[in-house]
């Protein structure tokens, strides 16, 4: 009895320390500076770039992550082909790489003297350090995974009766990807591009490696808390507190969409192989 | 005419299935135990599996041609099918569901099928027997050439389900079309069905009317699906003109067909007989054990003796007091009896 009571007491302690652990440190910015102070120096230059360059890069990046992402992702869930789980994990692969050897990665595809550079300059495209293009490319790189795994997930979970029905019914692949697939598989998409957006959002390590920070051009806000943390450690604190109350907005959105789902959801079709009987 | 004539072959997990079938403006079931290869059969005349091998054709429509290289599309084939658990678009109401694939005017159709004041409603909030309506509607708001249904009757409740069948028995009676319907429940097929075909590890055993099979068992697997008591044994030529039959289980067997060698013995429950004593009838089989189960089902009682199941009304099970573990004799005629092929299937219960 007394040995299970210092059970309870052990883990709910660990418990404790975690949660104080995690937490300390987000509440320590809003401490440090007062409020007031907080949004005051977010009317600041450097602040006001950041916030731009931040929002347009992600922007044109989560766009091309939606408008490529997705029948990428249809592609690998609904079609059995030889190298289909290589392709996965091909995907999956900028999720462990190091932000750095991202960053080089780029550097090397489609730099100035990179594999590809040349080519992008004669499309009129300038993707070498110091531009947009170079910021739009490392968010894209190191946010879409997170994307398309999602994407592959919710399409899997689609019910297969339910896009065959759309066939027999008259509808052809595009029609039945349109009306059942996208509309069906909707939320589940919605938290995969939530979680890319807070990825690309927070990108640090491959952008200043390949885009670097320049203000005003390729200065997201996680560079400019790294610019700012030397100059003006106010700044640093209050684009610090901006970025966790955006992420910390993502994340609740991430955690309500599936409750929704659940709430709203109709189906009632448990799952079935295609392949029975 | 608008005949369905299917001859294809594939390759499926553990065995292959061939299939050779033509039906015309008729009900035609396809009957087997669960992975007999019936659900494909459905999605490959509907275009969603594509055999290695045959044609299938729907009137003057090559829906599919190995030789020719023809193999038409699900959505250019004019195919209705209503999937098992009738596969409803759970975004969509009533109405968006039976006009998605519509060629003529749902409302004809939402009334017919007496789902007009549901229309605005979502097949998450409806019954059983509304969500199959909508299913059948939907698939024939496409005016198709077929009619597929895949267990039209599984997802249902054993109350709803037995209501349900005679409804759409009574549907499928009016439709001027042939319709394709699988089932692993023989008592569904008789019932729906004009005519039957029993598949086992991709293989026809046998096809015929309800009562053809239940009649003629083509052999012990088709015999044990219709419901019949099926006993191992060898046959010889006995006294009397009457086979006899040594089980595998011990005892004998007399039967008025003829037979030598290995078979088993056919006898339905109905034509068993139970009681207390030796009954003074003409029946010559006798079968004495334990009752191994009784149950009740309404006004039927079944009673298992040595594994031969007997069927008797609830009223005489009461008025002989039969109790399980109560030794008592089962009874049937030679002529009840019917000798088949032993079962060569690995599908079988």
């Amino acid at each position: 009895m007394r040995r299970r009571r210092l059970f309870d007491v052990a883990i709910a302690g660990a418990t404790a320390v975690a949660l104080t652990f995690l937490l300390l440190p987000l509440v320590a910015i809003f401490l440090r500076v007062p409020l007031g102070e907080l949004v005051s120096q977010l009317g600041s230059g450097v602040a006001v770039d950041a916030l731009v360059v931040t929002l347009e890069t992600n922007a044109i990046a989560q766009a091309l992550i939606l408008l490529v992402g997705t029948p990428t992702a249809y592609f690998i869930a609904t079609r059995r082909f030889r190298g289909r789980a290589l392709a996965i994990t091909l995907v999956e692969l900028p999720l462990v790489l190091p932000p750095a050897v991202a960053g080089l990665a780029l550097l090397a595809a489609f730099g100035r003297l990179g594999l590809l550079g040349s080519t992008f300059d004669v499309l009129g495209v300038t993707v070498s350090t110091g531009t947009k293009t170079a910021v739009i490319l490392a968010v894209a790189y190191v946010a879409s995974p997170f994307y398309i795994r999602g994407a592959i997930a919710s399409f899997e979970s689609l019910d297969q009766p339910l896009l065959d029905a759309s066939r027999t019914l008259g509808a052809g692949p595009a029609r039945t990807f349109g009306r059942i697939a996208l509309p069906l598989a909707a939320k589940g998409l919605g938290a995969a591009a939530a979680l890319s957006f807070a990825r690309g959002i927070g990108e640090f390590g491959a952008t200043i490696m390949f885009a670097g920070s320049l203000q005003g051009v390729t200065q997201t806000l996680s560079l400019a808390i790294y610019a700012q943390f030397d100059l003006d450690f106010d700044v640093a604190l209050s684009l610090g507190a901006l970025l966790v109350v955006v992420c910390a907005a993502i994340l609740f959105t991430v955690k309500l969409l599936p409750a929704w789902t659940r709430s709203s959801s109709t189906s009632v079709y448990p799952f079935a192989p295609s392949g029975s009987s | 005419m608008d005949a369905l004539e299917l001859d294809f072959g594939l390759p499926l997990r553990s065995f292959r299935l061939e299939l050779a079938l033509a039906l015309g403006r008729e009900t035609f079931a396809l009957v087997g135990p669960s992975g007999a290869g019936k659900t494909t059969v459905l999605r490959v005349v509907a275009g969603l599996v594509k055999p290695e091998r045959g044609r299938v054709s729907l009137g003057d429509d090559v829906l599919f041609d190995s030789a020719l290289g023809i193999d038409v599309a699900p959505e250019d084939r004019r195919v209705g099918f209503v999937f098992q658990d009738y596969a409803l678009f759970p975004h969509m109401t009533v109405e968006q569901n039976v006009s998605y694939g519509a060629r003529g005017r749902t409302a004809e159709l939402l009334e017919r099928f007496r789902i007009a004041h549901l229309a605005r409603a979502r097949p998450g909030e409806l019954s059983g027997g509304e969500r199959q309506r909508v299913g059948l509607a939907r698939a024939l708001a496409r005016e198709p050439g077929v009619l597929l249904l895949d267990e039209p009757l599984s997802a249902l409740d054993p109350h709803t389900r037995a209501a349900l069948r005679l409804e759409l028995s009574e549907l499928l009676d009016e439709l001027d079309l042939p319709v394709l319907l699988v089932t692993h429940d023989f008592h569904d097929a008789a019932v729906l069905a004009d005519r039957v075909a029993a598949l086992a590890d991709g293989k026809v055993r046998q096809v015929g009317t309800p009562s053809d099979l239940i009649a003629a068992p083509a052999d012990a697997f088709v015999a044990s699906f219709t419901g019949a008591n099926v006993l191992a044994g060898v046959a010889r030529p006995g006294a009397g003109g009457l086979t006899e039959v040594e089980l595998d289980g011990g005892g004998v067997v007399y039967s008025v067909d003829e037979a030598v060698g290995d078979v088993e013995v056919a006898v339905y429950p109905w034509d068993v007989s139970i009681s207390r004593e030796l009954p003074r009838d003409s029946a010559l089989n006798h079968v004495r054990g334990p009752i191994t189960s009784l149950v009740v089902l309404g006004n039927r009682a079944r009673v298992q003796v040595r594994g031969l199941v007997g069927e008797v009304t609830a009223a005489s099970a009461e008025r002989l007091a039969l109790r399980e573990d109560d030794v008592v004799m089962a009874s049937f005629k030679a002529a009840a009896t019917r000798l088949v092929e032993q079962a060569q299937t690995t599908a079988g219960r």
